[in-house]
């Protein structure tokens, strides 16, 4: 079938079976854009700037399991997708970029709106491509999705120049060929664990007196969350969930320890700290859960599981190094383990239970008439919340609260940027998970810097029809970084101070189309919340005046042993 | 800088698809992981694939790590660890010498052939010549025409295949 190839484009999509695009048209994809005219290819979300796109697109592919794509233009529009394509990358999120370009004559002309979009982001990308040849779409396409969700996921991008798209040049013309079979030497991802390796991994499990599933990322990936509660249950292991993988395993369940790492509850730092065996499973040891590195978990033999064998004995010597696919290697351990018993942990979790109970996760509860305590709030939304919330966070201290007093009873619950901490994604990301799981409700926990950054975004959720709700914790303050001044530079306070008094956060809610609401009485929250949760029409926003200097503990300080976290200062009299 | 006084190498071969971009790839990744490149040859061995030999830094990173960021790269086939003893490493180099004196000319012919080069071009007191050899001789061959004025040189880097 002959047809040009931004018809092309379309149709590579629908074979991929795309269902929703976030973009942004303008000159060089245009013609995409024109082939779209009358309905043809995926839904079209017409956001307001190209880095909510992109984060939408990770939204969308965390909270259905399926790659996100957004589509923009060439030059100022692909470099804003900068942002959004190395979140996706550090996340390992599966996104499909596609980008408009100049005229393949052009590139390298300097020619309006020109970037060289694959060399910037080469770096940030699994993958990226250069089309020369409109008839090599098909295939490109069908590629860049598999490159995309297979092995580790992540972004891969897609450049196309406008003369191979545009219907009106001859260049465009393409003949349709359904893709053939992937054919790529050079990415061919190893699932499965190597049984002798298997069997080395659970001799050391045997072995163990106090070990760790240190959960991450990579499980919910794989979609392994069975097989990690299994494996849990089956040897009597202490979890601990990284900001990653919060939900891997219910956190009402007795061996679900949280998070560990640099805000990680005081028993799941220590638990690490103290172990005899960490078994790292879909985890980086990234220097937010190790700490300073040379005192981490010094008495710990390791078991490291991950699906790209960069990661292992990257950080970490590994005593047993594992390639392969978290759910499928816990799988393999689970045939291997059999019929033994589980690991006789009495002695080890009764040392947990003493952390847990001395040093639980608490905040002291606000003053009569002071400001809202951020984390009341949190643990009102969710339980005021339906079951089965899917919560956004941006990046700060309203991300630690979240993760920390959210409590996760499922996977694919949880939305927010780990690796690359980008302020300004829960919106968009929030847009994106409601688009793709339109029934679910979705709150963003945003602060008020971050809302700031990508707000406009709720004019999209406004007019698409996707109606997100947002708590946004205003502390008037850049809380985090303020947080670290106080403890680190002397209380120096260096441009945090976000006070205003503009924006007025319930006008400009209501001027992009949200039912606001303003709480800064204990007393209402409770009824704000009810209320949002039972609006559906429109995306709602409810700001809570949050106490400003609040911080958020357990702290490790940058640079610092694991060992000396810090507890918050009401916890700190009792010694530890 | 001779290669003796050089941090100790690495020598990797990488097979990859001959695809625009892909030397890119591999540069890029050398300089934002911090691994330092010493020499790199490339060349298409077919329509398909391309053949690259890096020498690398030993001291800028570990040798597995940097084996398997290349091999993360989806254009890139194989990568194999080369161990100088078992593979066949060779090195080409072009050299111009101004001698100054015609007389000279004879015992610079007599030098290169005892290392098996070749004469390219005499022109007066003037010659091109060309050894392939392995590095160190390069080496050897260079630091003895030294004394008779080299003004330009080119190596080509190293280039080998895994032994048999």
């Amino acid at each position: 079938m002959q047809m040009d190839g931004g018809s092309a484009l379309l149709k590579a999509l629908d074979f991929e079976g795309v269902e929703v695009v976030f973009g942004y048209p303008g000159g060089a994809i245009m013609p995409v854009y024109d082939s779209m005219v009358g309905g043809t290819g995926p839904r079209h979300v017409l956001v307001r700037h190209e880095q909510g796109a992109g984060h939408m697109a990770s939204g969308y592919a965390h909270a259905t399991g399926k790659p996100g794509v957004v589509m923009v233009t060439s030059g100022p529009a692909a470099t804003n997708i900068v942002t959004p394509l190395a979140d996706a990358y550090l996340d390992s999120v599966p996104v499909v970029a596609i980008t408009g370009q100049v005229p393949y004559g052009l590139i390298g002309t300097d020619a309006f709106q020109e970037t060289d979009t694959t060399g910037i982001t080469m770096s940030i990308t699994k993958h990226n491509y250069l089309v020369s040849d409109p008839n090599d779409i098909p295939q490109i396409v069908h590629e860049a999705f598999h490159i995309a969700t297979h092995g580790r996921p992540g972004p891969v991008l897609i450049d196309l120049p406008k003369n191979i798209t545009d219907a009106k040049n001859p260049d465009s013309l393409m003949t349709w060929n359904d893709p053939v079979a992937i054919d790529l030497p050079g990415f061919k991802p190893v699932l499965d664990g190597k049984p002798e390796d298997i069997k080395a991994a659970v001799e050391l499990m045997l072995k163990a007196e106090r070990p760790v599933l240190y959960a991450g990322g990579g499980i919910l990936k794989s979609r392994g969350a069975d097989e990690l509660r299994a494996l849990a249950e089956k040897l009597n292991i202490p979890v601990v969930t990284t900001l990653m993988a919060r939900g891997a395993i219910p956190d009402s369940h007795e061996l679900n320890l949280g998070m560990p790492g640099m805000h990680g509850n005081y028993t799941a730092v220590m638990a690490m700290q103290e172990s005899d065996l960490l078994i790292a499973m879909g985890s980086r040891f990234d220097d937010r859960v190790t700490g300073r590195l040379d005192s981490f978990a010094q008495g710990a033999k390791v078991i490291h599981v991950d699906i790209d064998p960069a990661e292992l004995n990257k950080i970490r010597p590994a005593d047993v190094a594992i390639r392969g696919d978290a759910k499928r290697v816990m799988g393999q351990m689970l045939d291997e383990l059999g019929s033994r018993e589980g690991l006789d942990v009495t002695a080890w979790r009764s040392t947990l239970s003493g952390w847990q109970e001395n040093y639980p996760l608490a905040y002291e509860q606000a003053e009569p008439g002071a400001k809202l305590k951020p984390q009341m709030v949190l643990e009102r939304l969710h339980a005021l919340s339906p079951e089965d919330t899917i919560v956004a966070s941006g990046v700060g201290q309203h991300q630690m609260w979240a993760s920390q007093y959210w409590k996760f009873e499922k996977p694919y619950r949880w939305l927010n940027s780990g690796g690359l901490g980008t302020m300004g994604y829960s919106i968009p990301a929030a847009i994106g998970a409601k688009a793709g799981m339109p029934d679910a409700t979705v709150w963003a926990v945003d602060g008020d810097g971050c809302f700031q950054m990508t707000c406009q975004e709720l004019i999209t959720a406004a007019v698409e029809g996707i109606p997100v709700k947002i708590a946004l914790l205003n502390n008037t303050y850049l809380g985090m970084v303020r947080q670290w001044q106080e403890m680190f530079y002397e209380n120096r306070l260096s441009e945090v101070d976000l006070s205003g008094p503009v924006p007025d956060y319930i006008k400009l809610s209501e001027a992009m189309g949200c039912v606001a609401i303003r709480v800064e009485d204990p007393d209402e929250v409770d009824a704000a919340i009810e209320k949002a949760n039972s609006i559906n029409d429109r995306p709602v926003v409810v700001e809570f005046l949050t106490e400003p200097n609040e911080n958020v503990y357990p702290m490790v300080p940058g640079g610092k042993s694991n060992s000396e976290v810090v507890v918050p200062p009401f916890q700190q009299k009792e010694s530890k | 800088m001779k290669r003796s006084q050089l941090a100790e190498t690495h020598t990797i071969a990488a097979l990859v698809e001959n695809k625009a971009g892909v030397l890119a790839r591999v540069a890029g990744l050398f300089a934002r992981r911090g691994f330092n490149i010493e020499s790199l040859a490339v060349a298409p061995t077919d329509d398909r694939f391309s053949r690259i030999t890096i020498v690398v830094d030993a001291d800028s990173a570990p040798i597995d790590q940097i084996k398997k960021q290349l091999d993360k790269l989806i254009d890139v086939v194989d990568i194999t660890e080369l161990s100088v003893e078992d593979s066949a490493l060779r090195e080409m180099v072009l050299v111009r010498l101004e001698l100054g004196d015609e007389a000279k000319v004879a015992e610079v012919e007599e030098l290169v052939a005892g290392f098996s080069g070749s004469v390219v071009r005499v022109r007066g007191a003037n010659m091109m010549l060309s050894l392939s050899s392995s590095p160190d001789d390069l080496d050897s061959f260079l630091d003895r025409l030294q004394p008779y004025g080299i003004t330009a040189l080119q190596r080509t880097g190293a280039i080998a295949i895994p032994g048999i």
